[in-house]
């Protein structure tokens, strides 16, 4: 135990407990063992919980890489004197910085050094026995005395009697001694190194998950399917221990998406459910099985979960050149702007003649009756009751040769000649100027944004943190207590009782314990009475 | 009756409740004057009077005349008890009325009515008030926390009547889970808690600095005014832990709870999002609290300090992080 803890039943040795004394020469050895009971100390410990409270804040202030990587950029941009610094102290990655890691390893540290040694003297102690009555009960916090007629031994005897039916541990009685010593509320200790333990353990499997663990995004419209490999993700973040092998050969369609939103009411417009259908296998030659994926209720596949983490509309377009012969067909999903499902994407069309084409699309699934100059086109509701699209065409170089990675929802227009604009409703055409060729608006698909999650840590954190909650629990609704009983005589000849109590900590049920002790006894005297 | 009528009755209920907690403060206030505070102030003259053997002196400069006839307990009750009486009764009423308005809202949304800041937070005040009832039901010296509870349930609820009110609506699909009844019950109820035994360490500091300063003779601050008729700092300081330590297993289920749900519904348990954050700083520094009360030289005042600034973290956590930070948890209101 550290020695700077108050134990009322184990009061500490005045020396060892004198936390002001400087330290004399100790050696190198004595250095570290002093530096080392520093760093275990329950001091040392309050300073490190403080400091992680504080440390855990600026994390909650600025952009978090791990998070938001794209606030993280705006704010660099935004703040050109400052925003370096804070990276370079790790702001923007707080929870995976050093000096983070450093508070709470230093606090697990203290942590295991105060709980290890514990746990071992609570293994040795196990079956010890309560020490022997002090010789003053009278100077314990709970104290009861009276006097009863006859022999003092019998009055003993049926004191250890009470107190063994209440459950305590009772102290084994010497030859000829006039008290009984008794404790019990071991739980108490037990709870507590259960907790602090699993702390240790919840912090392991933490780390196990956030190292073998990955996380993926993919958007996948209505009736096109995904694989779990590399290639197929938008965006992968893996950890440090992560290798391909430890992906899950599972595969799924995705056969229906539906959104639906409130129709009415004070919140008109905001998202009800969302729903996707889909037919997973665990691996290329295993059976299909359909199963409904919501918000709430990812699919779990191999230690892998799917989860459902937003949606929009993919508009779906048939591109022909001047003979009339398909060059571009399918759907593309396009990024939501605003509640209403406004959302934008473009279509690049490389393999025309005589120019490469490209169109930038705005999705309205609701679409006004007159679109608004001030505002350009907006969507009236999320669903998609009246589908619009509005396009711009562009011809020219897609810039798809340079080899520099393009954002597939932006035009590079640097080297392409604006051709017109239009807005189509579904089945509709427009004709592109100039022999160009047709786009046609064939429709509204939904898509998907899924991520895909595996973090084969998550069961140990769960047990650790479920045994912490019983350890927790415990540690505070037990206590650990002493109640002794003494017997004597007094000037008068007549036999005086003297019941006291002591808890390790602070307990206001004490001095009912105490009392029920008293009572019980007392009650027992009444019995032998009558039975007299 | 219709969704928005009993949306209405809510709405009425709450402003009832502000009402006759206003008027329980103003009982408080006077038993704080001239009822058993003021009792208390006299028996602890007497106290020191005898004590330093100058019962004259004592009696002189503060003008009281109750040193000579020491309240005698005769069963009855003493007659200065009245304005705590009724200090408590109107808190019972107050503490019916807010249940009630939280039930007609859940009724008027048919759900839980726990899905924005204004539903929280008057079933929050609704949590505090009925579990502090609850613990003067116990123990009548949980009575004396009533000033400043009641105090704060009003300032709780005017934020939420002035600034937070939204209506009655239907939830966001990632709020329509059981982990909803589940975590928010936990994290309402702990919190409410918490706030009792970091209200019972405000008034801790102000009773314990008075003792010191009663000891050192020193004393006539507007301070100490207020601190001779509170409750002796021994009392407040056990009040204080003992409902923390209540407290605390069961805002970290709370925190736990949130994290199994946001493992199902944003596919991460812990992922440092503004609300998980504070909620953590919260757990740590009650978890600080309750070890520095079994710290040599961490115990009395810092440790009350620690509590208060775990009440702190905790409304921060509540108000704090919806109004400054975006966030998964900014929802409804705000």
């Amino acid at each position: 135990m550290p020695s700077d803890v108050i134990d009322q039943l184990n009061p500490p040795d005045p020396v060892v407990s004198d936390k002001n004394v400087t330290p004399p020469r100790l050696g190198f050895l004595g250095g570290l063992r002093w530096m080392w009971r520093q760093l275990t100390s329950m001091r040392t410990a309050l300073i490190l919980l403080f400091l992680l409270a504080l440390a855990a804040i600026p994390g909650s202030v600025f952009p978090q890489r791990g998070t938001s990587p794209l606030r993280v950029a705006e704010y660099l941009q935004d703040h050109t004197t400052i925003g370096p610094w804070l990276d370079r102290l790790n702001l923007f990655d707080v929870y995976a910085a050093p000096w983070f890691a450093a508070i709470y390893l230093l606090l697990m540290v203290s942590l295991a050094g105060c709980i290890v040694p514990r746990c071992f003297q609570y293994a040795r102690n196990v079956r010890s026995v309560p020490p022997a009555a002090p010789r003053n009960l009278a100077r314990m916090p709970e104290h009861r005395s009276w006097t009863v007629d006859g022999s003092a031994s019998v009055a003993l005897d049926r004191a250890e009697r009470v107190i063994r039916s209440q459950r305590f541990r009772v102290r084994p009685r010497d030859e000829g001694a006039h008290a009984v010593s008794a404790e019990r509320g071991y739980l108490h200790e037990i709870g507590n190194l259960l907790f602090h333990v699993s702390l240790l353990v919840l912090l392991v499997g933490v780390a196990w998950g956030a190292w073998f663990g990955y996380r993926g995004n993919v958007v996948v419209v209505e009736g096109e399917g995904f694989a779990n490999t590399l290639t197929q993700y938008d965006d992968f973040s893996p950890g440090r221990g992560f290798s391909p092998s430890l992906l899950a050969p599972f595969s799924f369609t995705l056969d229906d998406f539906e959104a639906t939103f409130l129709q009415e009411g004070p919140r008109r417009g905001q998202p009800d459910s969302f729903t996707a259908e889909m037919t997973y296998r665990t691996s290329a030659d295993a059976e299909p099985t359909t199963t409904t994926v919501e918000v709430n209720h990812p699919l779990g596949v191999d230690g892998a979960k799917v989860f459902l983490i937003g949606s929009g509309y993919a508009p779906m377009f048939t591109v022909r050149d001047g003979d009339g012969d398909v060059v571009y067909s399918g759907a593309v999903p396009a990024l939501p702007q605003d509640a209403s499902f406004t959302s934008t994407t473009v279509v690049k069309v490389p393999d025309v003649q005589p120019e490469q084409l490209g169109f930038n699309v705005t999705v309205a699934p609701t679409a006004p009756e007159r679109v608004s100059p001030a505002t350009g086109p907006k969507s009236l509701f999320p669903e998609a009751d009246n589908p619009r699209v509005y396009l711009g065409a562009w011809a020219g170089d897609l810039g798809l040769d340079t080899g520099i990675p393009q954002n597939v929802y932006q035009l590079d227009t640097s080297d392409m000649k604006q051709l017109g604009r239009q807005d189509l409703a579904v089945g509709e055409t427009w004709q592109l100027p100039g022999d160009r060729g047709s786009i046609t608006f064939d429709g509204l698909a939904e898509f998907a944004n899924l991520q895909v999650a595996s973090d084969p840590g998550r069961w140990v954190a769960l047990w650790a943190v479920g045994a912490g909650l019983i350890g927790i629990t415990l540690s505070l609704l037990v206590h650990r207590r002493r109640v002794w009983v003494r017997v004597s005589r007094n000037e008068e000849g007549r036999t005086l009782v003297e019941v006291a109590g002591l808890s390790q900590t602070e307990w206001s049920g004490l001095a009912n314990e105490v009392d029920a002790v008293a009572a019980q006894i007392q009650s027992d005297q009444e019995d032998d009475k009558e039975h007299m | 009756m219709t969704s928005e009528s009993w949306a209405h009755l809510s709405n009425g209920l709450v402003y009832s409740t502000i009402i006759v907690l206003a008027v329980a403060l103003f009982a408080f206030a006077l038993d704080l004057a001239v009822g058993s505070g003021r009792r208390r102030l006299q028996s602890r003259q007497q106290r020191r009077s005898s004590s330093h053997g100058a019962v004259a002196h004592g009696a002189e400069s503060h003008g009281s005349v109750a040193v000579a006839n020491p309240p005698v307990n005769t069963g009855e009750l003493p007659a200065d008890e009245r304005w705590a009486r009724v200090g408590v009764s109107l808190s019972v009423l107050a503490a019916v009325l807010i249940s009630l308005a939280v039930l007609t809202r859940g009724i008027s949304a048919e759900r839980p009515p726990w899905g924005n800041m204004y539903e929280f937070t008057v079933t929050g005040v609704a949590a505090l008030l009925v579990i502090w009832v609850a613990m003067i039901g116990r123990r009548k010296e949980w009575r004396d926390l009533g000033i400043i509870v009641v105090l704060f349930s009003l300032l709780l609820l005017g934020v939420a009547v002035l600034v937070l009110y939204t209506e009655s609506a239907e939830l966001v699909p990632a709020l329509k889970s059981y982990w909803l009844w589940i975590h928010v019950t936990a994290a309402i109820i702990s919190s409410a808690v918490f706030t009792v035994g970091s209200l019972a360490s405000v008034l801790y500091l102000i009773s314990e600095r008075t003792e010191r300063r009663v000891a050192a003779g020193e004393r006539g601050g507007m301070w100490d005014a207020v601190g001779v008729r509170l409750p002796s700092s021994t009392a407040l300081d056990r009040v204080a832990y003992q409902t923390i330590a209540f407290a605390f297993p069961l805002w970290f289920f709370a925190v736990v709870a949130g994290a199994i749900w946001a493992e199902d519904a944003w596919g991460r348990y812990w992922g440092w999002d503004p609300k998980e954050t504070w909620s953590f700083v919260t757990l740590v520094i009650y978890a600080a609290y309750l070890h520095a009360r079994s710290t040599a030289g961490w115990r009395g005042r810092p440790a009350a300090i620690i509590a208060i600034i775990g009440l702190a973290a905790f409304l921060f956590s509540y108000f704090g992080v919806n109004i400054f930070f975006v966030g998964f948890h900014s929802y409804g209101g705000v």
